[in-house]
């Protein structure tokens, strides 16, 4: 028997020699998938750092965009105020629909049409909520407006918001809640007080991971919000400028401009440092609360 | 209501009874208004694009060309396009986030894994915009320049699926990562303990167990593949004649409608409405079936 045995553990066993065979070779692949897939987009953030940066300085943030050049500063302030307004609407919508599907919707029917609904919302194509808003408010408005891109960008972060309070408020124990009531609290005293309060840490990361998608989309913005080479503070009403379609703009019908191929590249840049700045702040945020 | 309480304490009660049923049903609202989000979507579409579904019948669907001066507009290039690309993509990302995904949770060394976990997770959140940027300045002239025989223009159905791929790889790996580490660390110690090698235990143990959530991972990707716009629009061609061909130049349901909206009114817009009926209508069936799948992993997965 324990010849046996050993005959079966030599590496001159074909069998054994095989199996050891097949697997170097399926590491191998994952190996170089892995190594890839990272040179890909390595590849990617090398052409957009050295191109972004020799096309950055301070005249790109406080020059509006021009034919003949200028900077990108009305179009960096018009997606601030788009992004922050859509994230205080989607925060308020997001937060309130995530806290009834968590604390009173249960496993009721309404509140699973309403999660499965959310799920799919929340990969929906950023075009389709685009002419969603196209249709429903620059069509009877008759204008493109900086309102319509607010409304855009606010339907695409809500999903989001949705599913993290709700995930963020089914982590907090149950054993609170009941102690809260137990002390003689209401429901809505305990949803406000306790839960919000062990769940906060969680549910900004959902809104910051929501903020940072948002502030990237382009697609939604051409059919509202549309784009602008003007200053606009805070005339929500008219056209907005804004950093994704001026990319998108200078890189289509003004590439034939080399100085306005270089600002997309420098705005690709900033966008890109800006939203990579939220997704690590957001996880900051949840792995202090986890340490 | 407490019997022995004073009216003073009946009225606060009564009070914080009427505040517990606003705010149920205050954000019962909020929550229905994701059904309703959904409703107007649909709603939406089909009314604005009704106008050319009606003139054009099913007609829509086969037409070989889309060309706003003869006023005829046929979707056929812009679903051929649309399933080429897609298919090219996760042909390309599925293996490729495979074999990071079975890297990053078998065989990467320890103080590797969180940081490449992380930046896979970064990668993912990288606007499409910038995909696109990189693939008209980068990828497309270094085609063009490398193979001119396949790629005369250097852009193309291909050239956008390849885009659309390293922008989905990000995005399936940390799905299909995610799914394999629920697998409970006993059966793949039980699978190491009985002599398999790593890619018998990832074939045999990790594989059947998290199958479902894998493949809702990839219909996810793909879901993300069909309906993407800025990415495909920049590299794509926007060729509005249909071409039976691969490499070749042709259109997506979302880089048409991005390119030709701004300047559509009358029936070619609601000609594009209807197109974003139809890419929502499809997207929604797949996304669908993504969560079905993904949803089964939830329920099985330790928490």
């Amino acid at each position: 028997m324990s010849t046996h045995t050993s005959t079966h553990l030599t590496p001159s066993n074909p069998v054994y020699r095989r199996r050891r065979m097949l697997n170097r070779l399926v590491m191998l692949f994952c190996v170089s998938a892995a190594a890839f897939g990272i040179l890909w987009l390595l590849l990617i953030l090398f052409s957009l750092v050295t191109k972004g940066i020799t096309a950055l300085d301070v005249t790109v943030f406080t020059e509006r965009t021009r034919m003949t050049g200028g900077g990108l500063g009305n179009a960096i302030l018009g997606s601030l105020i788009m992004t922050s307004l859509a994230t205080v609407a989607g925060t308020i919508v997001g937060v309130a629909a995530g806290t009834w599907l968590a604390e009173y919707g249960g496993q009721s029917r309404l509140a699973n049409l309403t999660r499965f609904i959310n799920d799919v919302l929340l990969s929906a194509p950023s075009i389709i909520v685009g002419l969603y808003i196209y249709a429903i408010v620059v069509l009877p408005t008759g204008h493109f407006s900086g309102w319509a891109g607010v409304a855009a960008l606010s339907v695409l972060i809500i999903p989001v918001v949705i599913r993290a309070t709700e995930d963020m408020l089914r982590l907090v124990p149950n054993t609170l809640r009941e102690a809260a009531s137990a002390l003689g609290a209401h429901r809505w005293w305990v949803v406000c007080k306790v839960c919000y309060g062990g769940a906060r840490a969680g549910i900004t990361t959902g809104i910051l991971l929501g903020c940072a998608r948002i502030s990237g989309e382009t697609a939604p913005l051409i059919f509202t919000s549309l784009n602008t080479n003007q200053w606009n503070f805070f005339d929500l009403g008219s056209e907005m400028p804004n950093l994704p379609m001026t990319l998108y703009q200078n890189m289509t019908i003004n590439s034939f401009i080399p100085r306005q191929v270089e600002l997309a590249w420098a705005g690709a840049l900033i966008l890109t440092v800006a939203i990579l700045v939220l997704n690590i702040l957001a996880r900051v945020i949840a792995e202090r609360k986890k340490g | 209501m407490l019997l022995d309480a004073t009216p003073g304490e009946q009225a606060a009660l009564r009070r914080e009874h009427r505040r517990d049923r606003f705010f149920e049903l205050s954000t019962r609202g909020f929550a229905l208004l994701v059904l309703v989000l959904l409703a107007t979507i649909l709603g939406s579409l089909i009314v604005s694009g009704w106008p050319a579904l009606a003139k054009f019948g099913w007609g829509f669907f086969t037409e070989d060309r889309w060309a706003a001066n003869l006023n005829r507009f046929g979707a056929l290039p812009a679903i051929y396009g649309t399933l080429v690309t897609s298919a090219i993509a996760v042909a390309i990302a599925v293996p490729v986030s495979l074999g990071i995904a079975i890297f990053l949770t078998e065989k990467c060394p320890r103080a590797l894994r969180r940081p490449l976990g992380t930046t896979v997770e970064l990668l993912a959140g990288v606007p499409s915009i910038i995909y696109g940027m990189w693939g008209v300045e980068v990828l497309a002239p270094f085609l063009q320049s490398h193979f001119p025989s396949l790629f005369p223009a250097g852009t193309g159905l291909t050239t956008a699926g390849l885009i659309l791929a390293v922008m989905i790889i990000p995005f399936i790996t940390a799905i299909t990562r995610d799914v394999m580490q629920t697998v409970p660390p006993m059966m793949r110690e039980s699978a190491y303990g009985l002599g398999c090698t790593t890619w018998e235990v990832t074939r045999h143990v990790i594989f059947p167990s998290v199958k479902a959530g894998m493949v809702g991972g990839v219909i996810l990707g793909l879901g993300r593949a069909l309906g993407e716009t800025m990415a495909v629009t920049f590299v794509i061609g926007n060729n509005l004649f249909f071409n039976p061909t691969i490499t070749g130049q042709g259109t997506s349901i979302a880089a048409l409608i991005a390119n030709q909206f701004p300047e559509a009114d009358g029936l070619q817009r609601s000609a594009l409405l209807a197109l974003g009926l139809m890419l929502f209508v499809i997207t929604f069936i797949v996304l669908a079936l993504a969560r079905v799948m993904l949803n089964r992993m939830d329920q099985r997965a330790p928490k």
